[in-house]
Order: structure tokens, then C-alpha cells, then sequence
């Protein structure tokens, strides 16, 4: 009772990156609390799965494992996990800020009236004093999120409620084997008590699962526009700069927004969480936003003709300059120095 | 299926994060409103095209915009009526201030039940908050299904409708009768653009409380001789909310600590374009193994 919970999502059989992230997270934080950390895997075909989980630090894999549970869809899903932590109740639940996630947390959270925070960037573990009631509360989980189009960073905390639920993106935390594993005990959840005829309503008719085609988030070196860039086609410098240094283009919401390129480039709070050697900044003012997406880059040059960009204050090197006149010269000193 | 079909969007006045000054935020940590830019929420907008998509193959059908927010949130009731929306309902009240999205869900659902929808259609998430719970959380509170990140609504078949879905890792296809609510995504259809005959139409459209504040003998006469100038505005008490499920009081999540964003500072090296600068930064990089 009162353990920390992950939903683990599950396509094809496979676990997804985001819920052996959150395991990680999670047995970091069941550790600080003193209790177990518990897996939550609802799907088909999945003898075997807690093998992988108990490894990531589960000591209890809860399993729900029918021909009708995958793939994913909302309302079985729903039915099963708010049943679950009716009986269990969690103290916390971790569930991947992914298609599946932002689904179903807030449909988990709406039934058991707990509170849910999106896009988590950051979990901790951490006391409370209300300033009107004057009670105190230990052992909550700070969700902490940038807010507000980045320009505040917020911790909220859920004080009355339980679970405390949070979302976090794929790439935010660090996926790591537990340096214990965790018990790795299998408990089979007898869906049917929980399931009614009206949770299969939804008729998945297709599906056309791609392999991500464009895939930034373990590139080397990435060369990233933004809003500054102007339009689609000055994007072609920074793809050219990226093929010569063998890595991917990357961008600010503000210029996928202005149809720059693509939403699958898109790094930063809203988008996909980087840790490349070298990373890029070309035309990005540097929002919090964006920068929760790629400060943890080992290291980055900005270019910009404003030299007071907050992106320099992060940077390594902070070129002022002009990026279409800076990238060429990039390509070219590379080329001759390389050989 | 039925011939007509009521149809509830949900959007929100959102204020235009690209444009934030200091006095944006108040000291409880709540969005101070007031002093931004307000803007359509822009995934609402693709919602809204979804549910003229809808009323263009089922004529008759009639579309709603219900929206939460102060008094000027009737401008984007407005808005959507000049692209096509029949009307709207503006919920406004004192006692929604605070609310998180478990409380702003329950508000909506409260109107939601007085209007009794055959289909809602909400945007997937609003720019202030990025949360994209309000929807899920108020298909929760009715009971009904949720569709998320529509992209296209393909067609019906018997009882059904049929929905192409955009998700991370490709395209999901599902069949669903209604009742139902779906979620848009940006990368659906943009909204058509305003109807020159109906700005003409729509625009002395007035809530009673703008009607009271602002208004010439002339307004008042041409809402008293056509009806459909008259915005909708609902209080708690009219949705019959319990005030306890409200604002701050209603909501799970709390703020507990709000930061201004201010960077740990850190000396960067300044370069130039100049030709020397970049060249000595390449050869730096790939003396490093940076690169290469």
C-alpha cells in the first residue's frame, strides 16, 4: 500500500523508452520515501515483460493480459488502472507524457479526483507548510514544470489527494538499471471485475504504426533553427551543416509553429528532450521552453545576431553574428580543418 | 445515426504566451489575465473547423462554442459565430477563479449537461498551460468516449462515426457512436476564415453583462428584435455547480512555488563571424573530439 506506481506503456510487446525512464525516476523516489516501487503492464502476450520491469527497479508488477487490452485504448485501460489504485492506493503514479499518457492520466485522475500535472521536467520529494491552515505535510512529490509559455518554472504539489499523478516526456529522465533490481513479483490483475461491455466501445478499424522516421533524440550533434531563422527555406543551411558534422537539425517550438520544419524536430519542453556532444543554437532566443530540452547538451555554441540572447547565458560559445553568413564559414572551416 | 447532431465546441481565450510582460503573473502564482494579449486558443480553432466540418454533412445540425473565462471571453464566442458557429455560452462567474483543469472540467460538464450535446468537439491542449487534460477529464465526468488527437473525421457508418487519430508513432483509425468527445490536433484542417455576411450578422452579438456595461439605445433594440444577438452567459448557480468542486477550494493540484526564469550564469567565449573566429572554433572542436 502506498507504494509509487508506473503505468508502463507497451507496443508490440515491447516496453516503451518513457516507462523505463519513469522506473528509473520512480525507484529513485521509492528509495528517498522507504517504499516499493510497483510496475503497472496492461496488454497481450505479455509473459516474461517483468522481467525487463524488475530490472528498471519494480518490485511488484501488476499485469492485465487479454487479447482485448491491446492494442491501447482508453477506457479498458482507464477501468482497469483506477480499479487497481483503488485497492492499492498509490501514494504517487508516473505515466509517460506520450500519445497513450496524456490520455489516460487525465481520464485516471478526472474518476479517482486526484490531481494531475503535465510535462513534468523534474520530480522530488519535499515538505509543505500551507500558509492559511498552517498544517504541514512531509513526503510530497514536487512536480515541478516551466509554465505559462516558459517563462516561469512552477512546482505544484497535490497535498489532499492521492495519488499524486504526474506526467513526464519521453527523454526527460534517464533510463538506468536499478543498481538493486527490484523484486520483480508478479501479481495478476483480474481485469474482469473491473471491465463492463461499454469499455469497448471504440473500435480500432487501423493502425499504421511508423518507426519514427525522423529520430533527433540520440544524435550526436545538433544543429538547431529558430524563430530567427526567418523562413523554411534558410532551414536548408542548417540541414546542410548537419549532414557535414553527422548530425541531425533540430528546432524551437517557435519555428515549427511558423511551419519551418517539422513537429518531429522539435526540441525542448514540448518536444523532445537532447543530450547530444554539440548542440547548435542558430536564431534561438532561448526560452526556458526550449532550453529544458537541451541543457543538458555537453556542449553548446549559439549564434545570434542579438548578443544579449538568454540562450548565450547557457552557451559555451556565443557566436553575434549573422547565421546565414556564420553556418557557411561553418562548413567550410570544417571541411578544411577535418582532412 | 441522426439526421442533425448538437454539437458543443470547447475553447478557451487564452493569453498570447509569444507576448509576456512582468506583470504577468500574480502573487499567488495565478495568471494575471488581465494584463495580456487574449487570443482563440489556436488548437480550438481547428476544433471548431471539425465541428463545421460536421454541421456541413449534417445540415441542421447546430454548433455551440461554450467557453469558461471573465466577461471578455465572449470575443472568441463572437469569433467562432463569424466563421460559422450558430452561438455560444459564456460560464463566468467569481467562484471559477483558480480552478485547475479537475475544476474547470466540472465546470464545463455542468453546462455541458443543461446543453445536452449529441458530440463535443475541444482542441487538444490551450498554449497557457499545455496540459491537455480538460478534455479527457470532461469526457470522464459524462461518462462518455474520448477520441484524442483527431486529425480527421473520415465519415459514418451505421450508428458510427469514423475518425483517423494522429498519434506519436503513426495513424489510428477508430469507429465510435455517439455520444462522444473528441480532441483536435494543430495538424488537422485550419479553421475557415470569417464569413464577411456573417460578421455583418454577428457582430452587435452582446452577453448581458456587455450589453449592461456598454451599449447605445440602438444595440438594445436590435437584440431586443433578433434574438440570436443575445450571448448565452451562465453563473454557477445556473449550471446548478457545487461551489466546493470550484476554483482553489476544487482543485487537487496546488502551487506551491513559482519562478521567474532567470539562467545560472555562465562565462560563454564571444566570437565574431569573422572568418579567423570560426575557423579557430572549428579547429578548437575537433581538437577536442567535439566533432569528428
Amino acid at each position: 500500500m502506498n507504494n509509487v506506481f508506473v503505468y508502463c506503456e507497451i507496443e508490440s510487446g515491447k516496453v516503451a523508452d518513457v516507462s523505463l525512464e519513469l522506473l528509473t525516476k520512480g525507484r529513485v523516489l521509492a528509495n528517498t520515501l522507504g517504499c516499493d516501487l510497483e510496475a503497472v503492464a496492461i496488454g497481450h502476450q505479455l509473459d516474461g515483460i517483468e522481467k525487463e520491469l524488475a530490472l528498471y527497479g519494480a518490485d511488484t508488477i501488476h499485469v492485465a493480459d487479454a487479447p482485448e487490452l491491446a492494442p491501447f485504448r482508453t477506457l479498458p485501460h482507464a477501468a482497469i488502472v483506477c480499479g487497481l489504485f483503488k485497492e492499492e492506493k498509490p501514494q504517487i503514479a508516473l505515466f509517460g507524457a506520450s500519445s497513450v499518457g496524456r490520455d489516460l492520466a487525465p481520464r485516471v485522475s478526472s474518476a479517482l479526483h486526484s490531481g494531475l500535472t503535465a510535462d513534468c521536467t523534474s520530480l522530488e520529494i519535499g515538505d509543505h507548510t500551507d500558509a492559511k491552515s498552517g498544517t504541514t505535510y512531509t513526503n510530497l512529490l514536487y512536480q515541478i514544470r516551466p509554465a505559462f509559455g516558459g517563462n516561469i518554472i512552477a512546482t505544484i504539489i497535490n497535498p489532499d489527494h492521492r495519488p499524486q499523478m504526474a506526467t513526464v516526456r519521453e527523454g526527460v529522465m534517464k533510463k538506468e538499471p536499478a543498481q538493486t533490481p527490484g523484486k520483480g513479483i508478479v501479481k495478476k490483475i483480474d481485469a474482469s471485475k473491473y471491465l463492463n461491455d461499454t469499455d469497448f466501445v471504440v473500435r480500432i478499424i487501423d493502425r499504421q504504426i511508423e518507426d519514427r522516421k525522423i529520430n533527433i533524440k540520440n544524435a550526436p550533434v545538433i544543429v538547431a533553427g529558430g524563430y530567427g531563422m526567418g523562413s523554411k527555406e534558410n532551414f536548408a543551411i542548417l540541414y546542410e551543416l548537419a549532414e557535414v558534422l553527422g548530425g541531425e537539425v533540430g528546432a524551437s517550438r517557435a519555428a515549427v509553429d511558423a511551419g519551418m520544419t517539422d513537429h518531429a524536430r522539435q526540441v525542448g519542453q514540448t518536444g523532445v528532450t537532447v543530450r547530444p556532444k554539440l548542440y547548435i543554437a542558430c536564431g534561438i532566443s532561448g526560452q526556458i521552453q526550449h532550453t529544458a530540452g537541451m541543457d543538458g547538451s555537453s556542449m553548446v555554441i549559439s549564434i545570434n545576431t542579438d548578443p544579449n540572447a538568454p540562450i548565450n547565458k547557457i552557451a559555451d560559445y556565443a557566436i553575434v553574428g549573422d547565421v546565414m553568413e556564420v553556418v557557411p564559414k561553418m562548413i567550410k572551416y570544417y571541411k578544411q580543418n577535418s582532412k | 445515426m441522426k439526421k442533425t447532431l448538437k454539437i458543443v465546441v470547447l475553447a478557451k481565450q487564452v493569453p498570447d504566451t509569444r507576448n509576456v510582460g512582468k506583470d504577468a503573473m500574480k502573487a499567488d502564482g495565478t495568471v494575471n489575465r488581465a494584463a495580456l494579449p487574449a487570443i482563440f486558443n489556436p488548437e480550438d480553432l481547428n476544433a471548431l473547423e471539425q465541428a463545421l466540418v460536421l454541421k456541413d454533412r449534417f445540415p441542421g445540425s447546430e454548433v455551440t462554442l461554450l467557453t469558461m473565462g471573465p466577461g471578455r471571453a465572449a470575443e472568441i464566442i463572437r469569433e467562432a459565430m463569424f466563421r460559422g458557429a450558430d452561438g455560444g455560452v459564456l460560464l463566468s462567474d467569481r467562484k471559477f477563479a483558480g480552478s485547475d483543469t479537475l475544476a474547470t472540467s466540472y465546470a464545463l460538464s455542468r453546462a455541458i449537461l443543461k446543453l445536452n450535446p449529441d458530440i463535443i468537439v475541444a482542441g487538444r491542449q490551450a498554449i497557457d498551460g499545455d496540459t491537455a487534460q480538460v478534455g479527457p477529464q470532461v469526457a470522464e465526468k459524462l461518462g462518455w468516449p474520448q477520441i484524442t488527437y483527431v486529425e480527421e473525421i473520415v465519415g459514418t457508418e451505421g450508428d458510427e462515426l469514423i475518425i483517423k487519430r494522429r498519434l506519436e508513432q503513426g495513424v489510428e483509425t477508430v469507429a465510435c457512436p455517439l455520444p462522444l468527445l473528441m480532441t483536435v490536433n494543430a495538424s488537422a484542417p485550419e479553421c475557415r476564415p470569417r464569413h464577411a455576411k456573417r460578421v455583418m450578422k454577428y457582430k452587435y452579438a452582446k452577453t448581458a453583462s456587455e450589453a449592461q456595461s456598454a451599449s447605445t439605445d440602438y444595440d438594445d433594440t436590435l437584440r431586443k428584435e433578433r434574438p440570436y444577438l443575445n450571448i448565452t452567459e451562465w453563473s454557477v448557480a445556473d449550471v446548478d455547480a457545487d461551489d466546493a468542486q470550484l476554483g482553489l477550494a476544487g482543485s487537487p493540484t496546488k502551487v506551491k512555488k513559482i519562478e521567474n526564469v532567470v539562467f545560472a550564469a555562465k562565462e560563454a567565449k564571444r566570437l565574431t563571424a569573422a572568418d579567423s573566429d570560426i575557423d579557430g572554433l572549428m579547429k578548437e572542436l575537433i581538437a577536442s573530439h567535439t566533432l569528428g
